[in-house]
Formats: structure tokens, C-alpha cells, sequence
């Protein structure tokens, strides 16, 4: 059977992944990391954006307006949290009135439904929480939020009962081409033999394409840092917000999360090829968020903040999406530099390099499972389900009525169905569940739930991570 | 569920205490706890200096917590562990509440809320650098150490000298690990002198004073921390950082009373966090009333007990019905004045308020306006003054105003 | 003459002691305390410091891995470090209770190390 390798658990990767289980292929998707999504995938925006701020005829142009529409189906699919809140683009002055009608002009080429300018009452009327002194909006009732590694976690787990084979905590270190054809991928773990390999790997996909010897274009990471304000803050808004974008970024945004928090961020940093792996967060950058955003929305207060955080954007020079069988290595296929709105084209880019890349250009016949299944269910939140459903549920398994996280009242049934569906280290429960990402920040329920995975894995709590490798949590026993 | 006379949320120190006390007076008490025992932050407080009031003997955390829970199990009282409560619904007077047995719906004619402090994490800090494993706040050091018989790690840095970031500099000590240092923002320790010396100075252990945390690297686990000293706005000066080498991070950097059941319907004080209550513990709302570090955040066990019982006691003369029409008087914080306790005074009790001043008085007058004079000296913010009145003494109809006068 | 000041530890209050001592280092006398438990604690503290130790210990069979102990009075602050070596190799069998007494009269000086926390026997499905 031809055997396709998917390189990156990303977003991207996972989708990618997902689709090819949906033909009579053997798929294999290969991670560094020790769990799905914890990548770029993690550290973003978290925003299905409506599609209007990409240049018309660009790639992302092109795949963006199709994702964010392609979401509602995936959403009930894989069950994950989609909330289309919109968005507000914010102008303050008349040159800022300017480029949002630029933006109006691009979203309708580019596809983008329902966009509107509002003026100054019809934008506080949408936001009250926004500076007065905001003149003019752009409303785009398209675009919405999500939980970003969700989706990959989601769409892998639909994979994987779909015949995926997945491999956690493996480095690809070579591709091996022969004739100048893909042969085998090797990581430091094994050797795969590849008739087609997907270059997803995000931040590295030009240190992949390097090893294959294809086209590639330079990836360098441009650093964003985030704050994350407590859902008890209150609505302080209640859609995205956007300050009127420069050519440089997006700018600093407002926006609600999933879970009712609220998340300020991103800053805009380029950082030179060599710092993919520096995620920290800094003075002046977490500085500039509480400047940028104070000014949008003046009701921010800081004393909510519970966690900062950075993450990396996989830019290019030419600042768009990089997808294309390559030219020189027949059987490598490039999905990289996927900066934003990455997230948001992710299932259009994955449908299109597997019908028109794979099938298309490289004229790889692919034939359609006829039992796949597209469904793939979430681990119930107890919480949110009616109580006397919730109480069902308890007589059959009393661990459902064990609260362990008492920020986020996630109970015990629900970490022991994440260790069933994957989760290894701590980060890998708190992404599964959100246990630990409430106000305490795991410092109710840590030592809790890694007594649960010591028990689950049946491993010494010391042997426990955070999320990598060298991510020790625990030293030695007090008393032998 | 079957009819409570009064549904206490919390088995730390102030459940324990409000719930024996209502006990006491004849009421039908359920006290429901989320942990699987009673006792709150007292099981893993296994240093001394607990019970000097109220027992005139100097006790363990666990002996303190010990001797009420044996109280609890001679009393008729229901105790519920590992019960959480999900909601609180004020206008049915209802409380949810979820456990392996299943969810229930409690309907207390009165409620007391005694859930206690979280610590203030991290992450709320705004410390730039990267996100490594090894930052922890001190007290899941304190559990991991004491309970669950593990170390976090080989060498700390704490940041934070209030009692419990230095009780944890000399635990760690004790305990093999190495110290570097104990980190402080303020020019003056935040915690009890007598702890400086037993926890520090005995051990050698360095204490920074006006200085704070401005970095923390570490890819995967906690590799170095650099700290600076801070002027007086607590802004770090450039080219005062050092580097220390420490694989483990102590946050002891403030409790936040946990009120976010009732919020929206109980009124919470401003500057303490907590509920705001009167003299015998009731909120705003007249059924529900409040003890312990949800309402302001205490610095001696004792006095946490003292105040539930006064709560536990007021619970059933609402009940009763004795404690209507009479009015209350606001206890209005003057100058100096950072952290004052209770909100309100309510004739039924006698008056003990607990304070802490706003910043370090070297000598001073307290004036309770109207009621009492009292000169203090060497006051900082982190040591609690308590001051008892006698209700007969207050004669005060709209307010009682509390300041600091300096000399 | 000279003079010390020391902070007792006794209790909270944390009273500030000044002890003054002639050349040989004899106390001459010793102000400031606000109960005569501290008197004696300065006098100690110049001549040979003591405190009391709270640690843990290690349980068998129990329903917790650890017993909180302390010495029920101060002993020379000299021995800590060894006391904590000997308390390392200490297993108790569960049941456990407090006033429990551990190690008797330890290094000479009439103090016990003594059980503070009870810990029942590990129940099944624990």
C-alpha cells in the first residue's frame, strides 16, 4: 500500500493527516514533541479570522475565507469549542478610517462574507467595553474563536481511529532520496519508508526540506507574547478586537478565549533563524501589550492576569504560505511558512494538497475509504452537562463525581480519560481538560493530578513531566 | 436533602470552629469539605506557633487541627469530605453540591462560607523569561514535602519573605535541599522576626531585602533566575541583577480569599478581598455569613477560630430569629490604615477588630474614634494588631471611624 | 562591656531581648523580654542556642507516607543536622498517634522527637 508520512502534529499536520485517512493509504504522522499540537499550534491567537487582511491573490488569501466556512462542519466533527463572536477592526482616527475601507475592499475580493463599517455608535452599540474615543470599525460577524490545539488533538484522535499510525517524541534527523525520489524518513527512533512525505513541521519545515534536498523557502520565527486575564475579570469585551492593522502585523488584540477569559497579545517580534526555540517572554514585550491594549479598552485591569506566555509564528520573507509539491525531489510536499491566519486555513490547505497536490500533481490515484468515520467525540465536560445527566453519570462511574480541579471543576474521570486518549505529561492534562488553567493555576490540583498519571502510567512520580523530556517535576522522596 | 439548620462550606481552621459552634446551640449542622479530610492548610502546616492563644500551648498545625476534628467526630455534626460545591443560588436559598455519591441540593436555613485563601500564582506576576517546570508557589512545596513525602528539587531560590516563604527556607534546608536566598521586595522582612532568625539566621540562609525576581530561564526544567534590586516604586534598577543557579522557584507572594461562589450577590471588601463581614461575621447578605481567610487573610490560626465560632453563634440567632432590627454601624478605615477588620459593628457583639497599617509606623496613636486610644509602636504591615471592645464601650450610630495617627 | 540583641522565638510576639555581657562574655544582665520564658531563651541563645525541630517521619503500611513529628522541647541548635540524620533512617508502623513517642531522649538532653500528626493503616483501595 503506498505509504504517506506526515511530518509536524501542528494544526496543519493533523488535518493533513485526518484527510488522508480518508483514503485507502497507510498515514503516518511524526512528532517531536511529546504530545499533538504543542508547537505553533499552541501558542497563538486562537482566532478563526474572517479573511479580509490577507492580499487578494495571495496563497493565504486564497485558503483563508475557505477555512474559516469549512469550521462549523469541522467543529461539530470533531466536537470542539467554535464561538463566532466576529470581530472588530478599531480605527481612532481618519487615516485608520482609510484602511479599514481598504480592508472592506480586500475581504470582498477575497470572498469574506457580511463585512460592514460601523460607525462610532454602532461600534460601542457592538462593544461597549471599547475606548470612547474609537471613531469607526470594521465588523466582521465571520470570524470566531477556538481552541487551537484542540483541533489538532481532536482531528488526531479521529485519525487514529481511522488507521493513523502516530508517532510522539520522535525527531525526524534525515530523509533519505533515492533518484531523486522520497524513500525513507529516519528519526532518532526508526526508519519509515515514505512513497510521499508532508512537510508540516512548522517552525523547522526549512531544516526538513533541507534534509531532502527540495525547495524550500527560509522559515525565522517572529516572537508574539500574550497575557492571560482570568474569566472572573468579567465581559470585558465580548468579539475580537483588532487595532487598524500596519504592514508589519495584525497588532495587539482584545479577545475572549473559549473558556471566558480574556487574552491580550500578540507584541511582533522578528527574531533571526538560529532563536526557534526561544519562547520567553519579555520586559518591554509584555510591556507593550498592557500599553496597546489599555489604550483599545480601558477597562483592563492586570490584577486578573494569570499567566503570561510567547509564542513563534513561522514567517518567511515573502510573508505568505509556502505549499507545493516540490519540483526537484518528486514525492516531497511543502506546507510551510504558515503564519497567520494559519489557523484558519488549515482544513481548506489540508483538502488541497490532498486533492490537488497529491492527486493532482503528483498524479497519485488515491481511492476513498467507504467506512471512514468522521465523528470523534470529546472527553464530556461533567460541568457543563445538565446536573441530573451529570448525576447519571456519576452512578456509573463515581470517579465523575470526584472534582480534582477546583478552578475549572474538572473531575477525575475526565484526567483518566485524557491519560486513555494520550495525555503522558502534565501540560499534556491541562490541554485535554483544562484542569490547571484556571485561577490557582494547578496549585490546588498538581500534586494531585500528577498522583493520578504516576497511577495511571504506573510510573514513579518523579518520573513525570511538565511537557519534554528534561521537564522533571519531582526530585527524590523525602524519607526512603 | 434533608433539612439543614446550617450548611458550613470549608473544614479548615474557621469551618471547623463555626461549625461546633453552631453545634453547640442546638443547630442541625452539615459541614461539607473538598478535600478528602478536615483540617485545610493545618495538615501540611507541621511547624510550631499554632495555638498560643487559644490553647496557651504551642502547637503543631496538625495537633491544632487534630483536636477539632476530634471535637467534630464526639459532635453530632455531618461532616462531608471530598464534597465540592458547585453553586450557591441565592435567591433559592439552594446550595449544589457534587460527590462520588452523586449531586445534592441542600437547603440550609443559614449558610457559612469558610473556604479559605488561594495562593497568587505565578503566572499573575508578570515575570518575562521562559516557562520551564520547577516554579512553584510554597504552598504545593509544603504539600509535596509534607505529605507527599517528595522534594521539588536540589537548590531553590524563594521569592517572598512572608512566614511561609521563610518556614519553607528552613524546611527545604532541613530537608537536604540548598537555599540560596530568600528574595523580598520590601525594604524590611514581610514575615514575623522570630521566623527571620529560626528560618534565615540559623541557617545561613541570605535574605535580599528590596529586591525582586526579574527573569527566570530554564528551557524544560528551571536552570537560573535573575534577580535586582527595586527602588522605592518597586521598579527594578538596571545593573543591580544577579544571576542564581537554581533549579527549583518558591513563590510565597500573597493569599487571595477565595469568594468567587458568592461574588455576584455577597459584597466583598475592597481592600481586603474577602467577604466583607460585620463583627459577628454576617455579609451582606442577612443568611449567609463568613469566617476565616475568605474574609480577610489572617497571620495566627487562633484568631481564625475565634471569629468562626462568632460566626457559628450568629448563624443560629438568625435562625432563632434574634438577630433582627438592630443597626449597623460602618467601620470606616482612616489614615494609615491598609487592612481593617470588619466592615460593619453590630451591637449584638462585642467589637474585635483586626488591623494592618498601611506602612511601617514607628510610633503611633490608634484612635478609634469616640471609643479608644491606643499608642503603638514598630508596626508593619504584615503583623495583625487585634483589638477588642466591648460592645458597651461603642455608642458610635452611623460610623466608627479607625485611624493611625504618626508621631 | 558589650551587648547582644537577640529575637526570641518562643512565641510570636518575637520580643526583642538585649543582653548585656562583660568581657569574659558573662551575662550581666538581660531587658526587654515580655515574660521570663524569655529571659531564659536570651540566656540560651548566648550560651548554648536551642530549637525546637518539626520534620516528618517515614510510616509504614499507612494511609499517609508521613507522620509530622517534632522534639517536644528545644534542643541545642548544634544537633539539628544530626537529628535529621537520624530521622532520615526512622520508619514507624502504622498505626500511629500523636504524642507518639519516636525517639526517646535524644543526644542526652531529656527531649523526645514525637508523633504530631496521627496516620491510621492504609485501608484497601488506597
Amino acid at each position: 500500500m503506498l505509504r504517506i508520512v506526515v511530518i509536524g502534529a501542528g494544526i496543519v499536520g493533523s488535518l493533513t493527516a485526518r484527510e488522508l485517512t480518508k483514503y485507502d493509504v497507510e498515514v503516518i504522522l511524526i512528532e517531536k514533541e511529546m504530545d499533538v499540537g504543542w508547537g505553533v499550534t499552541k501558542a497563538n491567537s486562537a482566532i478563526i479570522h474572517a479573511g479580509y487582511d490577507d492580499p487578494p491573490g495571495s496563497v493565504r488569501a486564497r485558503f483563508c475565507a475557505m477555512g474559516n466556512k469549512m469550521y462549523t462542519e469541522l467543529s461539530e466533527e470533531l466536537d470542539f469549542e467554535l464561538e463566532r463572536i466576529g470581530s472588530l477592526v478599531v480605527a481612532f482616527s481618519d487615516e485608520e478610517i482609510r484602511v479599514l475601507k481598504k480592508l472592506l475592499k480586500q475581504g470582498e475580493e477575497n470572498g469574506v462574507p457580511n463585512l460592514k463599517i460601523l460607525d462610532r455608535d454602532e461600534t460601542l452599540d457592538k462593544e461597549p467595553g471599547l475606548s470612547p474615543l474609537v471613531k469607526a470599525s470594521l465588523w466582521a460577524p465571520t470570524a470566531g474563536i477556538t481552541e487551537p490545539w484542540m483541533v489538532a488533538i481532536a482531528a488526531v484522535e479521529n485519525a487514529l481511529d481511522n488507521g493513523l499510525k502516530l508517532h510522539l517524541d520522535e525527531k525526524v534527523v534525515d530523509i533519505v532520496v533515492e533518484k531523486s525520489r522520497v524513500k525513507k524518513v529516519v528519526t532518532e527512533r526508526g526508519e519509515y519508508k515514505a512513497d510521499v512525505i508532508v512537510n508540516c513541521a512548522g517552525l523547522f519545515a526549512d531544516e526538513i526540506a533541507k534534509m531532502a534536498g527540495a525547495e524550500y523557502t527560509p522559515i525565522y520565527p517572529r516572537k508574539g507574547e500574550y497575557i492571560l486575564l482570568d474569566k472572573s475579570v468579567g465581559n470585558l469585551v465580548r468579539r475580537i478586537i483588532f487595532p487598524t492593522p500596519t504592514d508589519i502585523s495584525k497588532g495587539i488584540l482584545v479577545l475572549p478565549t473559549v473558556d471566558g477569559g480574556i487574552l491580550l497579545g500578540p507584541t511582533a517580534m522578528d527574531l533571526s533563524r538560529d532563536r526557534k526555540r526561544d519562547l520567553a517572554t519579555t520586559r518591554e514585550g509584555l510591556k507593550e501589550v498592557v500599553e496597546k491594549t489599555k489604550k483599545m479598552v480601558p477597562g483592563i485591569d492586570l490584577s486578573y492576569a494569570i499567566k503570561t506566555f510567547a509564542g513563534l509564528r513561522p514567517e518567511s520573507p515573502q510573508r505568505d504560505f509556502f505549499i507545493k509539491a516540490s519540483e526537484r525531489i518528486w514525492g516531497f510536499i511543502n506546507v510551510m511558512a504558515m503564519r497567520s491566519p494559519g489557523l484558519t486555513a488549515a482544513p481548506a490547505i489540508a483538502k488541497y494538497v490532498v486533492e490537488k497536490i497529491i492527486q493532482e500533481d503528483l498524479k497519485i490515484e488515491l481511492k476513498r475509504k467507504e467506512n471512514f468515520n468522521p465523528i470523534r467525540k470529546g472527553i464530556i465536560r461533567f460541568a457543563d452537562l445538565p446536573l441530573d445527566e451529570w448525576n447519571e453519570w456519576i452512578k456509573k462511574d463515581p470517579l465523575a463525581g470526584k472534582i480534582v480541579c477546583y478552578c475549572n471543576k474538572v473531575t477525575e474521570r475526565e484526567i483518566v480519560e485524557a491519560i486513555k486518549r494520550g495525555a503522558r505529561t502534565l501540560d499534556g492534562i491541562k490541554f485535554r481538560t483544562r484542569a490547571m488553567f484556571g485561577k490557582c493555576q494547578g496549585g490546588f490540583c498538581m500534586t494531585r493530578i500528577l498522583k493520578i498519571l504516576a497511577r495511571e502510567l504506573g510510573l514513579d512520580e518523579s518520573e513525570i513531566l511538565l511537557k519534554s523530556r528534561k521537564s522533571w517535576l519531582i526530585d527524590g522522596r523525602v524519607r526512603e | 436533602m434533608k433539612n439543614v439548620d446550617v450548611l458550613v462550606i470549608g473544614a479548615g481552621a474557621a469551618g471547623m470552629a463555626a461549625a461546633l459552634a453552631a453545634a453547640e446551640q442546638g443547630a442541625k449542622v452539615l459541614l461539607v469539605e473538598r478535600e478528602d479530610r478536615a483540617g485545610g492548610i493545618l495538615n501540611q502546616c507541621i511547624h510550631n506557633g499554632f495555638g498560643l492563644h487559644y490553647f496557651k500551648r504551642e502547637l503543631t498545625g496538625p495537633e491544632y487541627a487534630e483536636i477539632f476534628r476530634e471535637k467534630l467526630e464526639r459532635s453530632g455534626i455531618d461532616t462531608c469530605v471530598e464534597k465540592f460545591v458547585l453553586e450557591v443560588d441565592v435567591k433559592k436559598r439552594e446550595v449544589i453540591v457534587v460527590s462520588k455519591k452523586g449531586i445534592e441540593k441542600i437547603h440550609p436555613k443559614s449558610l457559612i462560607l469558610a473556604t479559605g485563601a488561594r495562593e497568587r500564582p505565578f503566572g499573575s506576576l508578570l515575570i518575562p523569561g521562559d516557562r520551564p517546570s520547577g516554579i512553584y508557589t510554597a504552598g504545593v512545596v509544603q504539600r509535596l514535602i509534607n505529605i507527599e513525602n517528595r522534594l521539588p528539587g536540589k537548590r531553590a531560590l524563594i521569592l517572598g519573605s512572608g512566614d511561609i516563604g521563610l518556614i519553607m527556607a528552613r524546611r527545604l534546608t532541613l530537608e537536604g535541599m540548598e537555599v540560596v536566598g530568600v528574595v523580598e521586595r520590601l525594604p524590611y522582612p514581610g514575615g514575623l522576626l522570630r521566623n527571620v532568625v529560626q528560618c534565615l539566621e540559623d541557617f545561613d540562609i541570605p535574605l535580599f531585602l528590596s529586591s525582586t525576581v526579574v527573569e527566570v530561564r530554564g528551557k524544560e526544567r528551571l536552570e537560573e533566575v535573575v534577580v535586582a534590586s527595586v527602588d522605592e516604586k518597586y521598579n527594578p534598577i538596571p545593573g543591580t541583577e544577579r544571576i542564581f543557579k537554581v533549579d527549583t522557584l518558591v513563590l510565597s507572594v500573597g493569599l487571595i480569599p477565595q469568594v468567587e461562589l458568592v461574588s455576584d450577590f455577597v459584597e466583598i471588601d475592597r481592600s481586603s478581598k474577602g467577604f466583607a463581614v460585620s463583627n459577628t461575621g454576617q455579609t451582606s447578605v442577612s443568611w449567609i455569613f463568613a469566617a476565616g481567610n475568605s474574609t480577610v487573610i489572617y497571620d495566627l490560626v487562633d484568631y481564625v477560630t475565634y471569629e468562626g465560632e462568632i460566626a457559628g453563634r450568629s448563624a443560629v440567632r438568625y435562625i432563632d430569629g434574634k438577630d433582627v432590627g438592630r443597626a449597623r454601624v460602618n467601620v470606616e478605615a482612616g489614615e494609615n490604615i491598609g487592612i481593617l477588620f470588619p466592615k460593619w459593628f453590630d451591637p449584638l457583639e462585642d467589637l474585635t477588630m483586626y488591623i494592618r497599617v498601611r506602612k511601617p509606623i514607628e510610633k503611633g496613636i490608634l484612635i478609634v474614634e469616640g471609643v479608644l486610644e491606643r499608642k503603638i509602636e514598630n508596626l508593619v504591615p504584615s503583623e495583625m494588631i487585634r483589638i477588642k471592645i466591648p460592645k458597651s464601650r461603642i455608642n458610635a450610630s452611623e460610623k466608627l471611624k479607625v485611624f493611625i495617627k504618626e508621631e | 562591656m558589650k551587648s547582644r540583641e537577640v529575637v526570641c522565638v518562643l512565641c510570636p510576639l518575637g520580643c526583642k531581648i538585649r543582653i548585656e555581657l562583660d568581657e569574659e562574655g558573662n551575662i550581666l544582665s538581660v531587658s526587654g523580654n515580655r515574660c521570663p520564658r524569655g529571659k531564659k531563651y536570651a540566656e540560651d541563645e548566648i550560651k548554648d542556642p536551642k530549637r525546637v525541630v518539626t520534620t516528618s517521619v517515614k510510616v509504614l503500611n499507612g494511609e499517609l507516607p508521613l507522620a509530622s513529628v517534632k522534639t517536644d522541647g528545644p534542643i541545642p541548635k548544634k544537633y539539628i543536622f544530626e537529628l535529621m540524620k537520624i530521622l532520615k533512617d526512622v520508619k514507624v508502623k502504622a498505626p500511629v498517634n500523636i504524642g507518639d513517642v519516636v525517639v526517646r531522649n535524644i543526644f542526652k538532653t531529656n527531649v523526645n522527637v514525637v508523633i504530631t500528626r496521627s496516620v491510621g493503616e492504609k485501608t484497601s483501595g488506597n
